[in-house]
């Protein structure tokens, strides 16, 4: 009963919170619904008591939005609505609309054939996080090590890209010359 | 803990507990701001607030009164609605960090009161089975009120204000998270409970003498995280005026500091659980006293800190926390590890 009612709380205002972070026009609004949508979205994980999997979801995207805001401060004034080419929200509604009920489709197809079964039921005893290592590093060791992999790649090149020329100043040479003869003057 | 059954934990029990810890916590922030001046004062050898009631005690109420009466002022330019739910961010997420640590010991509501007689009230609010990462998840969330309120009231403090929160959420994240992996190792567990278990007995079993090096970057993220000062970037007010709360005013404004001081509480309390032995019995000192020490024993130390040292620069919190702290958490990890399998 709590739980059906918390399902379909959780569901509407995630669903509501995405809208508003694709139809708004102001960067605020985005980024804040984005925010709280990855919150609720961590609600679905306790309902599952899958309470492991909920937590890190919301330390995860806590983090990742933040760096979104960080960005978003950078590039656009925060108290203004943004000007868009395509003002119809109609047509981005129905796009995205579909876009979702096709992906719903094509997730929900085959498992809608046979009844659903645990591939790796969980094992008798064993906490949230002991569980999810079991899994990760059994059954799921190759690809968790490419992905750590992936990030170190990601990693160092950001660190490369941003610190080419880090030890030298920011000021061009130029600046400094043009600077120096305003001050003669 | 005892071998007692205890009994059931009841919706009602809950609700009960949660209205306590909100009220206690908040009137505990209100006089946490007289403390803090008192001590402060003491400290810079002066005398604080003395003129409103006996030792000033009452200066709390003059507080209190100024702030639900001062005018809520919205400032011209500023998106208003995200400028108004920012602060209730960082008041709600506080208290829903405070849901799933223990706070009080457990107590059943005596008989003779009527309709809620013979209730069971838990210590815990939320005794979900990982405490420690969802607590330090709700702190981290809790920077959004600072962020959102700087970036919503159109003004250049604010937006400094904001850009240093994202800075200082992206230093002390990592280290916190670091930190606190080694004890998790020794312990096996995310969950406060099983922490507080692994430490019962005398205080040699305490884990702060196995992980020193934990318990002091802990406690450093744990100011970062709470902004006392060294690292109270976001409102050094010497640099960026108020920094997020420039354009704050009254109750709104309030609410910023309930939290701030709600979060200080739930960080004393982390502490306390996870290196110095939590609620367990000391020799003949009770277990529901000694953590009400331990606590108040942190609280002084954030002001005593705040007494002592100057405000540090962001470039100097990420220096800090990216060259110095994450290595030696690395390290502290690594070692654990080796003795662990050794």
């Amino acid at each position: 009963m709590y739980e059906q009612i918390a399902f379909y709380l959780f569901s509407v205002l995630t669903i509501g919170l995405f809208l508003v972070t694709v139809l708004t026009k102001n960067i605020l609004y985005a980024m804040t619904s984005l925010a709280g949508g990855m919150v609720f979205i961590s609600g679905f994980f306790f309902l599952l008591e899958a309470d492991f999997l909920g937590v890190v979801q919301l330390i995860v995207y806590v983090g990742a939005v933040m760096a979104l805001y960080a960005f978003a401060m950078m590039f656009f004034d925060a108290t203004r609505d943004i000007k868009e080419n395509t003002t119809s929200n109609y047509l981005v509604f129905f796009l995205g609309g579909m876009i979702a009920l096709m992906l719903v489709i094509i997730f929900i197809a085959p498992i809608m054939g046979d009844n659903i079964q645990s591939m790796y039921p969980p094992i008798e005893g064993a906490g949230n996080a002991q569980s999810v290592g079991l899994v990760l590093f059994t059954k799921y060791l190759v690809p968790f090590e490419v992905a750590a992999l992936m990030l170190l790649v990601a990693m160092i090149s950001g660190i490369i890209l941003a610190g080419k020329k880090m030890d030298n100043s920011l000021t061009t040479q130029e600046d400094i010359i043009i600077e120096k003869e305003e001050i003669i003057k | 803990m005892d071998a007692t059954v205890l009994p059931e934990v009841t919706s009602l029990g809950v609700v009960i507990k949660a209205i306590i810890i909100l009220t206690i916590i908040s009137a505990i922030a209100g006089f946490g701001t007289y403390i803090e001046r008192k001590i402060l004062a003491f400290m810079q050898r002066r005398l604080g607030p003395t003129h409103v009631g006996p030792f000033g005690l009452l200066q709390i109420a003059a507080d209190g009164i100024k702030l639900f009466t001062q005018e809520d002022i919205i400032p011209q330019n500023a998106n208003k609605l995200i400028f108004q739910i920012a602060p209730a961010i960082t008041a709600a997420t506080a208290f829903i960090a405070l849901a799933s640590v223990p706070v009080f010991p457990d107590f059943i509501i005596p008989e003779f009161i009527p309709i809620l007689g013979g209730t069971f009230v838990p210590s815990i609010a939320a005794d979900i089975n990982v405490g420690i990462l969802f607590v330090l998840g709700m702190m981290a969330a809790g920077l959004y009120g600072p962020l959102l309120a700087g970036m919503a009231q159109a003004n250049k403090w604010g937006i400094i204000g904001s850009a240093r929160t994202a800075i200082q959420f992206l230093s002390y994240e990592v280290v916190t998270g670091l930190s606190i992996l080694a004890p998790i190792m020794l312990v096996g567990s995310l969950s406060l409970v099983d922490f507080n278990e692994y430490q019962a007995g005398e205080f040699t079993e305490w884990l702060i003498w196995q992980q020193p090096v934990a318990f002091v970057l802990f406690l450093i993220a744990g100011f970062a995280e709470t902004n006392r000062t060294p690292f109270d970037l976001l409102e050094h007010e010497a640099e960026v005026i108020s920094g997020y709360a420039t354009e704050y005013s009254g109750m709104r404004w309030g609410m910023f500091f309930i939290g701030e001081y709600a979060n200080m509480i739930t960080v004393a309390i982390l502490a306390s659980v996870m290196f110095l032995g939590g609620y367990n019995d000391l020799g003949f000192i009770a277990g529901w006293f000694i953590i009400i020490l331990k606590i108040s024993f942190f609280f002084f130390l954030m002001l005593w800190v705040r007494a002592s040292w100057p405000h540090i620069r962001p470039d100097q919190l990420m220096w800090l926390c990216w060259k110095v702290l994450m290595p030696l958490a690395l390290v502290n990890i690594l070692i654990t590890a080796i003795v662990m399998m050794i």
